[in-house]
């Protein structure tokens, strides 16, 4: 699996999912990241390494619009968004988690879902009430169950434990059948059970739904992707395999500090 | 699955009367028999008066309360709508008035006000906060003076008088009766409407987009389209209020959308409370009541320093208004009677 998507990204010629070409970001005179380009194959599952501010979530930010890039251009399945609406690259099948968790603090758990799944249908305009057997709440609970939160479906988002607003996040991001989900520090404060499910839940994904994680522990990073890009100092200074990452003594000076052997 | 099946046979079974609330059943009855024991000054100048005041309120309350939007030009709303009635029905002005029967004359008011307010909304979305009161501030200040020097279409400074209330179903609906179950009628469609769809796809939305606008676009919403259809239900519900409103006083000029009257709305509002829709309505029957009797109670030049007194009171005690304050002493009357008395 791996071994094919790196070969058609060195060909060029698979569908790319993303296609970076030389994006940057800049705030003011600060540049939180440049020259960035990356070519990433549809299905293919991506670790983003890199120290603090080294401009991870910029560069998330720069793919969903939050904030748009100062340079560059961004593909999404061949079709330029770089200056898209935010919303509009979600319709058309990207998602995200934020590294602070970005919920509905007075909504309960289901509904949250249910208007994360009725954001990318007609009927986000619907001034009816969605009753107990409406199709989206049944896909809005199959969603709380894949991220194990079904049992709090009635629970107001603010009484939800830091773990549990980790999940909801997630699910947020899988409703209304994604094609391509940026994840941004999912592990960030889960106790090892529940990185362990993190890690559970992203295997589970079906295979066509490919990623780019931002991870600080290795471990789980490592678990979870079939190729790495390194970041520092706004910049990508390397990409391999996990294997090969390990192995770089540049990666083992500037990320790994020593922390890790060879 | 247990849980989904327990919740549908609670449905079931405690049926409609649950769904309701003992509260609104006890209201309904209360304002259905209200005409028998109230005065025709109070039918009217009270009842009538504070229910259309109240619509207009609601509709700020459906902006400010489930959007995050406060707005002070629902005013021009429902003036436009009375201007509409008065320049395409009938007036005693002998300007304009083309007669037009009353089932076309209202749906189009009402819609062009809806469209009025979606315009305004289109405006004044991309600000927040103070800013969005600001600019909706000067809108209605602009409107007032546009209205007040435009003569070919609001007829200036005296505007429009002798604007009947339609005749039809062999009622005359400006009789006290009549127009107090009129306005009655039209208050609750509208806030039941408001009150259903807050629980809608929609209505979550624009709760959800108030909380958190950044989210709701990385889950795929047009944040800017709902606020700005948001503001258009909202002018929808105003510009009942201004045909009511219209009928009920029988004439419309600037006077009737100046900058005193937008403010009162805010006022009415929060001292209602955004919480609930019946906030408004409390607000309205509040300050209808201060305003008739304050003339009584410290003379008609005192009567805003007054209101003032009681805005300022009522936001320091309870910033959520007497809603805010029914919902925070509620628990207590309660409790008071299950707790063992002391010697
Ligand atoms: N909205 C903003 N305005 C100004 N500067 C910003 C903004 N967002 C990020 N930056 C700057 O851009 C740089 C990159 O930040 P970014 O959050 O992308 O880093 P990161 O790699 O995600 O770091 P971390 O691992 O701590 O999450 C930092 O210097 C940060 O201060
Ligand atoms: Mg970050």
């Amino acid at each position: 699996m791996a071994q094919s998507n790196v070969a058609s990204r060195l060909e060029g010629t698979g569908a790319h999912a993303l296609e970076l070409d030389d994006v940057a970001r800049h705030f003011g005179a600060l540049v939180a990241f440049s020259d960035v380009s990356m070519r990433i194959a549809a299905g293919e599952r991506r670790a983003v390494l890199g120290s603090n501010g080294a401009g991870k979530t910029t560069l998330f930010n720069a793919i969903t619009g939050d904030f748009m890039p100062t340079a560059g251009r961004i593909r999404f399945f061949g079709e330029d968004i770089t200056s898209m609406p935010t919303h509009e690259r979600i319709r058309r099948g990207l998602r995200r988690t934020y590294q602070i968790s970005q919920l509905f603090a007075r909504m309960s758990v289901l509904n949250s879902v249910f208007l994360a799944c009725r954001g990318v249908s007609r009927n986000r305009f619907s001034l009816l009430r969605p009753g107990l057997s409406d199709a989206t709440m049944a896909q809005a609970e199959l969603i709380l169950n894949a991220v194990h939160l079904d049992a709090y479906r009635d629970t107001l988002v603010a009484a939800l434990s830091h773990g549990q607003q980790r999940q909801l996040e997630i699910a947020l991001a899988l409703a209304g059948a994604p094609r391509f989900i940026l994840f941004d520090e999912p592990a960030a404060g889960l106790s090892p059970t529940e990185r362990h499910d993190l890690v559970a839940i992203l295997n589970a994904l079906p295979k066509h739904i490919g990623y780019i994680i931002i991870e600080h522990d290795l471990d789980v990073a490592l678990r979870v992707s079939e190729y790495v890009s390194m970041m520092h100092n706004g910049r990508v200074f390397k990409e391999g395999t996990p294997a090969e990452i390990e192995a770089d003594p540049q990666v083992q000076d500037i990320y790994l500090g020593g922390r890790h052997h060879g | 699955m247990s849980l989904v099946t327990v919740t549908r046979t609670q449905a079931g079974t405690s049926g409609i009367l649950d769904r309701i609330g003992i509260g609104h059943i006890a209201l309904a009855a209360a304002l259905l028999v209200y005409p028998a024991v109230a005065s025709e000054f109070f039918l009217v100048q009270i009842g009538a008066y504070s229910l259309i005041w109240g619509l207009i309120a609601l509709s700020l309350m459906l902006l400010g309360g489930y959007g995050g939007m406060v707005s002070l030009s629902q005013i021009t709303c429902a003036g436009i709508a009375a201007y509409i009635v008065a320049i395409f029905g009938t007036n005693s002005m002998n300007i304009h008035g083309f007669g037009w029967p009353w089932w076309v004359l209202v749906p189009f008011a009402v819609l062009i006000s809806g469209l009025v307010s979606a315009a305004i909304g289109a405006i004044s979305v991309r600000t927040e906060g103070i800013y969005t009161i600001m600019i909706t501030l000067a809108i209605a200040t602009a409107f007032f003076y546009f209205a007040q020097q435009n003569y070919v279409l609001f007829n200036g400074h005296s505007g429009y008088a002798g604007i009947p209330t339609p005749q039809f179903w062999g009622v005359h609906w400006r009789d006290p009766l009549p127009f107090y179950y009129l306005c009655l009628g039209v208050s609750v469609v509208a806030y039941v409407a408001v009150l259903y769809a807050a629980k809608s796809t929609f209505g979550l939305a624009l709760q959800a987009i108030r909380d958190n606008p950044r989210r709701m676009r990385a889950i795929g919403y047009d944040v800017t389209a709902h606020k700005v259809l948001a503001y258009f239900y909202a002018g929808l519900i105003a510009g009942l209020a201004g045909v009511l409103l219209v009928w009920f006083n029988g004439r419309v000029s600037p006077g009737t959308v100046d900058v005193s009257q937008a403010i009162d709305v805010l006022v009415i509002a929060v001292i209602g409370g955004l919480l609930h829709p019946i906030g408004p309505f409390i607000g309205a029957v509040f300050v209808v009541l201060i305003q008739t009797f304050a003339i009584d109670i410290v003379g008609a030049e005192r009567y805003n320093t007054l209101i003032g007194l009681v805005f300022l009171t009522i936001v320091f005690v309870s910033p959520d208004g007497i809603l805010g304050l029914w919902q925070r002493l509620k628990p207590h009357l309660a409790q008071a009677p299950l707790r063992p008395s002391r010697r």
